[in-house]
């Protein structure tokens, strides 16, 4: 049985301008070369930072971009030539507060979606009801969304990408800025929805969610697929080593630079907590990076110095945070 | 039965149209009505017409041209509302981030699309009602009505005309950000060249080629007509016939137009 999505090489540059006298037009690789199939009933999650091109990805495979090159299917069929076939089957759900007519009700918005997606005239009501009642918005649905909060909007577009009942249904962000409860509501909504039987492509930047949900997750970065598997395959690869955490206050580009430069270290990264800065030094196992990475951090000011054993969001933020090769340019 | 299965599937597909155009006409057109901002346009334009026209003609010749200019600033509510709304619709859509939604939506988009500047020019409708109150009641214009059914039809041709030519102006507002700027660039020109408020037979010989394509030339020209009393059936059928070439022409370029937005990646950006 053929994949239900399949991206095969996907690419995607977009065009842009710089400069206001002298304009010079860029080209921008948003993805280069991105592969992977789902299967039916499978909830996969397509993981990385912002700009790391998940929704450019997740665009495509929408029929709402054409790629510059490589090919996408949904359901066996290709996205730019069967567009509107594809379109009949598949549910987008994005994150963030667009996506709905502000000054009219969430009743409204469904029904005139209903009728865009084609739902039967006789099953509107019924099919609209069921899935107030899924996303908890029965009883609210006569109030303009405008009044709506970040949560229930997001519930909203939930309910609109399901109106007609599509089996595969992409999810782009869908808990982004809702807070912890309502963010753990969506996600139940959403398990919901792979217990149901549906193809989900889910996209997120929080590497809890992806490992909660995802049956398997790709890592995205700068346009590229960096590592594939299931949350379990992800957690291997990390699970020896050694994370060093040092607090600092005010570092140098260059200083950070020069970690990497240590033997046996695999990744530097610098987070920001309140008044101060964490550089997180991962290193192979076996190395003991600590004195040589407090050695070339001479002169900084440092506060605490911990090691610790990596954990998945160390695996995410190692893949994530690596150089470029060369050849990627 | 395998012959009546293409037949009803035509029905049922042409029943589905039909039910996207009433349902998108209800919703664009409910939105507009709880605009503030439109709303006060609603009154602002009506009474700025009316006093342009009246002003215009009471310092000339005042009688009938008081008349033929007041059913003109009637019309130039109409084409107000659709010149300029029509781009900043889809802006709107785009801002809105509900303009991905209706394009991947399995529907074909001039069915999304013309329900949006129906609606803009059914706002006008209402501007062209104030409009003729307010030559009637506040300049004491005395409006004749001799043909009400034939006036009915030739309002009802020049709202759905300057829709259908909303429509092709919002098709290029669909593919180009800035092309809303054409909808307002095109507002005062259309004024003048669709003899609005000044008969056709004072513009240049040159002009008058271009008249005769707008709608809104004919659409005006009938109503004039059955308010004065003549045959105003030759001018509403030129009217909805070239509102159906608009149509014809803009549903042509339409997939095109999109193909190109989904390659260039415009569809999102505000």
């Amino acid at each position: 049985m053929p994949p239900v999505v399949e991206a095969i090489d996907l690419h995607r540059t977009y065009r842009t301008t710089t400069g206001t006298f002298r304009r010079r037009s860029l080209e921008v690789e948003a993805v280069r070369g991105v592969s992977f199939a789902i299967e039916e009933g499978e909830l996969f999650g397509l993981l990385g930072p912002n700009g790391a091109g998940k929704t450019t990805t997740i665009k495509m495979l929408i029929t709402l971009l054409i790629p510059t090159s490589g090919q996408a299917r949904v359901l066996g069929r290709d996205v730019v030539e069967d567009a509107r076939w594809v379109r009949e089957r598949i549910g987008y759900v994005f994150g963030g507060d667009r996506g709905l007519y502000e000054r009219l009700s969430a009743l409204d918005n469904l029904r005139y979606f209903a009728e865009l997606y084609g739902v039967e005239p006789g099953r509107q009501r019924a099919r609209i009801g069921e899935l107030l009642e899924l996303v908890g918005l029965q009883g609210r649905e006569k109030e303009r969304v405008e009044g709506y909060s970040r949560g229930m909007r997001q519930r909203l577009h939930i309910a609109r990408g399901l109106l007609h009942d599509p089996p595969v249904i992409f999810l782009d962000e869908p808990t982004i800025g809702v807070d912890p409860v309502g963010a753990r509501e969506l996600r139940k909504t959403i398990f919901g929805l792979k217990e149901a039987g549906k193809t989900v492509l889910l996209t997120t930047h929080y590497m809890f969610e992806a490992d909660a949900l995802c049956d398997r997750i790709a890592v995205v970065t700068r346009g590229k697929i960096v590592a594939e598997g299931t949350p379990r395959d992800l957690k291997d690869q990390v699970s020896d080593g050694v994370v060093v955490e040092i607090e600092v206050y005010g570092i140098e580009n260059g200083k950070v630079e020069s970690l990497r430069g240590i033997d046996g270290v695999t990744s530097v990264a610098v987070e920001d907590r309140d008044q101060a800065q964490v550089v997180v030094v991962q290193a192979e196992v076996g190395r003991e990076p600590t004195h040589d990475v407090l050695a070339r951090l001479d002169g900084v000011s440092l506060g605490r110095v911990t090691t610790r054993e990596p954990t998945l969001e160390d695996a995410y933020v190692a893949l994530v945070t690596e150089e470029p090769v060369a050849a990627d340019g | 039965m395998a012959e009546g299965e293409p037949a009803a599937e035509r029905t049922r597909s042409s029943r589905r149209v039909a039910r996207v155009l009433g349902r998108g006409f209800a919703l664009h057109l409910k939105m507009m009505m709880r605009s503030s901002f439109d709303g006060l346009l609603g009154v602002l334009w009506p009474l700025f017409f009316a006093t342009i026209a009246f002003l215009m003609f009471r310092a000339g010749a005042g009688g009938e041209s008081l008349v033929f200019a007041s059913f003109g600033a009637a019309v130039m509510g109409i084409w107000s509302s659709t010149s300029t709304s029509a781009g900043s619709a889809m802006q709107r859509e785009r801002w809105h981030g509900t303009l991905e939604l209706l394009v991947s939506a399995p529907v074909h988009f001039a069915t999304v699309l013309l329900p949006v500047t129906v609606a803009m020019s059914a706002m006008g409708l209402y501007s062209m009602v104030a409009t003729l109150l307010i030559s009637r009641f506040a300049f004491g214009v005395d409006l004749p009505f001799e043909h009400p059914v034939a006036f009915g039809f030739a309002v009802v041709a020049t709202v759905v005309s300057i829709g259908a030519m909303g429509f092709l102006l919002a098709v290029s507002f669909v593919r180009y950000r800035t092309a809303w700027a054409l909808g307002n660039l095109l507002e005062y020109p259309v004024w003048l060249i669709a003899g609005f408020l000044v008969p056709l037979t004072l513009l240049p010989g040159w002009v008058r080629p271009i008249s005769w394509l707008l709608a809104p030339t004919w659409g005006v020209d009938a109503i004039r007509d059955a308010a004065s009393g003549s045959s105003a059936w030759p001018e509403i059928a030129l009217a909805l016939g070239l509102g159906a070439v608009y149509l014809t022409i803009g549903i042509a370029v339409l997939e095109t137009v999109l193909a190109s937005a989904r390659r260039a990646g415009s569809l999102a950006l505000a």
